[in-house]
């Protein structure tokens, strides 16, 4: 699959995209309010002022006349401080006050104009600007009274200019923050999947890097690392298992093979009725081997976890009991059961009948005294606490302790001689059908002999 | 081979040839197995896919039907569901070449009698057809089962021999009354480890033969005629006349 390296497709950078968003709509937010509260204020300050001395100078004129109006417009005009008048006549002839004429814009009764006005004698004059309204009074007269508000709009527009750069700065800070803060982890994620692809190559000792921050990513590599080695650790227990089954396939095809030729060279055929026969006897091993195989992989897939049944596995012992007795009492040997009903767990009937069937007759093959002496075999069902403990001991020549875990394994088979039939496929199904049940194998020296003691979980209604 | 005289009706147990259907797609195999089953005697249809093999079993005048688990067209589970589901109770062998546990009871829950996985030695798959295919024959209400001088009460569980009664334990009469079911056809060692005891795995040991050879001490004591016969290569078989 194409794998798109742009930072701005990761998540880290969409996260800080995200936050950089809504962090620049709060500081404009409070910077909007700031702005409201100062620049604002002093705006409408000015205004009221204006509209109020409007008002005034209005009564004047209504009190006292034009000849009033006039002196207080002089008068105020001369020691204005940024206080702008003007009042003109019915023709448009400028009466009082320090403007020279009405601002071009002034072409309605109420209104407020933005104007430009001259401070100072030339040649230091400058341009301010000044903010006014205007309102026609009774009988022709106009009067304008405004103020300058250079100062003001400086201070505006210093404001504006420091909430401008203030989103912008964050915009691009943050912006760049989300850009580094992301290549710096889609570098370690680029990391991460290029050891995936290496291990996805063929590559199973590769592990992922951790760059020893013990933060989330290095939590992440390390699981994954964990899993990895439970991985190559059951890739090296199958490679073992495939090399292990070619080769103990490949003996009794050899062997086949080796009697099939020979009985042709004979050209007898008597001598090829026996291979044949030989031959479909050989054919049976290596079925009976393969379905062992099988039923191991079924019972370690635990796939059938869900099909077990709560059954007293008192029943099952006695049966199978009951179907090796005669068999032992026939070699001479005995088979004795000691068990109780109650013996209740979680499992599958046919499975367990064949970890039983398993046990006794391995313990009927290694379970002699002597070559002459034929094996005693106890089986004892029991149940302690919460556990149900199924044993099955001989007296033969045991299990040595090193070679206790080791004699589970597939093909494992201790009797080097190879004399007793079997495919050493016994002990492995036992296991893994304990697996399949929650339960335990455990091997024990039953001085002298083996004593193996099943552990299973007891069923009751409550679990 | 010729069939059990267990109920007294006059048309059964002179004729032993059957006529049996065989839905297999693997020609090879198909091949073995019809050249086998003419050899024995039976008279042999053959299907090569689902489809056709249901029409042929529908024609109703096959003894037993022979269904492989897996067939083109359709299902061999869907062949015997449907057959089921036209009323026809023609015995049907699954062969799979799936041996789960899950797989049989599956095959067995969509109505079919026996299962039996692949690869099969062809001695197991003749006894298990010829066991099917005389399971008709048999009243399981009737209360007494008989072979020779043998007798079976199954109301009292009692056994017989020339009038004279001999002891069985509980699981040699359930031998017993298997082996006598089927008399006069082969009842191999996987059959007996099925029926008789339940158990679906092999044992890899002659446990069943001990069971068998102490039935037989106990069933031939005292008389001259031998009743139950190893057949070798196959298993055993209870005579029936």
């Amino acid at each position: 699959m194409p794998v798109n390296n742009s930072i701005f497709q990761t998540s880290t950078f969409r996260l800080a995209a995200i936050y950089l968003l809504v962090f620049a709509a709060s500081a404009a937010g409070i910077l909007g309010y700031v702005y409201y509260t100062t620049v604002g204020l002093l705006e409408r300050q000015t205004e009221d002022t204006i509209h109020a001395e409007i008002l005034g100078l209005a009564d004047q004129y209504r009190l006292l006349g034009v000849a009033g109006l006039v002196d207080t417009v002089q008068r105020r005009s001369r020691d204005a401080g940024g206080a702008i008048y003007l009042l003109e006549g019915p023709n448009q002839a400028r009466i009082a006050g320090n403007l020279d004429a009405m601002p071009p814009g002034v072409t309605q009764n109420q209104i407020w104009i933005d104007f430009p006005i001259t401070v100072g004698q030339e040649p230091v004059a400058v341009q301010h600007t000044a903010r006014g309204f205007q309102v026609e009074l009774a009988n022709g007269y106009d009067l304008l009274v405004g103020r300058d508000v250079n100062e003001l709009r400086q201070f505006r527009d210093v404001i504006r200019e420091a909430i401008f750069w203030a989103v912008g700065m964050s915009l691009v800070v943050g912006l760049g923050g989300g850009y580094f803060m992301s290549r710096n982890f889609l570098r370690r994620v680029d990391a991460i999947t290029g050891a995936t692809r290496l291990i996805m190559a063929g590559d199973l000792s590769g592990r992922m890097p951790v760059s020893g921050a013990n933060d989330e990513l290095d939590r992440l590599s390390g699981s994954l690392n964990d899993m990895l080695s439970q991985i190559e650790r059951l890739m090296d227990g199958m490679k073992e298992v495939s090399s292990n089954v070619a080769h103990d396939l490949k003996t009794p095809l050899t062997r086949m093979r080796a009697r099939i030729e020979d009985a042709l060279r004979q050209d007898n055929a008597l001598e090829y009725k026996t291979a044949l026969d030989q031959t479909i006897e050989e054919c049976d091993k290596l079925l009976r081997t393969f379905n062992a195989l099988l039923s191991i992989a079924q019972a370690e897939s635990g796939q059938m976890r869900q099909g077990l049944q709560p059954l007293d596995l008192f029943d099952t012992l006695r049966d199978v009991v009951e179907l090796y007795e005669p068999l032992a009492d026939e070699a001479g040997g005995s088979l004795k059961l000691e068990a109780r009903p109650g013996l209740r767990v979680r499992g599958d009937r046919q499975l367990l009948a064949q970890v039983l069937n398993n046990l006794i007759d391995n313990a009927m093959k290694y379970g002699q005294t002597s070559a002459d002496k034929p094996a005693d075999i106890e089986v004892i069902g029991r149940v302690d606490a919460q556990t149900v403990i199924i044993e099955v001991a001989d007296h033969g020549i045991g299990v040595n302790l090193e070679d206790r875990e080791r004699v589970l394994g597939r093909f494992v088979r201790l009797d080097e001689s190879r004399s007793k039939p079997g495919n050493g496929l016994g002990l492995s199904l036992v296991a893994s059908v304990m697996t399949l049940h929650s339960g335990q194998i455990q091997l024990e020296n039953n001085r002298p002999g083996l004593r193996v003691i099943l552990r299973l979980p007891l069923y009751t209604e409550a679990s | 081979m010729q069939h059990a005289e267990l109920t007294s009706g006059p048309e059964q147990g002179t004729e032993s040839s059957m006529r049996i259907l065989v839905i297999e797609d693997d020609r090879e195999a198909a091949s073995w197995l019809v050249k086998g089953l003419r050899e024995s005697g039976h008279i042999v249809d053959l299907a090569t896919e689902g489809l056709q093999g249901l029409t042929m079993a529908l024609e109703g005048v096959h003894d037993v039907c022979i269904i492989d688990r897996m067939l083109p067209l359709m299902d061999g589970l869907t062949v015997i569901q449907k057959m089921r589901s036209s009323d026809l109770k023609t015995p049907v062998l699954i062969l799979s070449a799936l041996s789960d546990v899950d797989e049989r009871v599956k095959g067995l829950r969509a109505g079919g009698d026996d299962y039996l996985a692949k690869p099969y030695a062809f001695a197991e798959l003749l006894a298990r057809v010829e066991g099917l295919g005389s399971r008709k024959l048999l009243d399981p209400k009737d209360a007494k089962l008989k072979a020779l001088d043998l007798e079976i009460d199954l109301m009292s569980r009692t056994v017989t021999r020339g009038g004279k009664p001999i002891v069985l334990q509980p699981r040699e009469f359930k031998l017993l009354e298997y082996l006598v079911r089927n008399a006069g056809h082969i009842v191999t060692r996987t059959m007996l480890l099925e029926n008789v005891w339940d158990y679906h795995f092999d044992p890899q040991t002659n446990v069943i033969d001990v069971h068998v050879s102490r039935l037989r001490g106990k069933l031939d004591k005292g008389f001259a005629e031998p009743l139950l016969q190893t057949v070798r290569g196959a298993g055993y078989m209870i005579r029936a006349r």
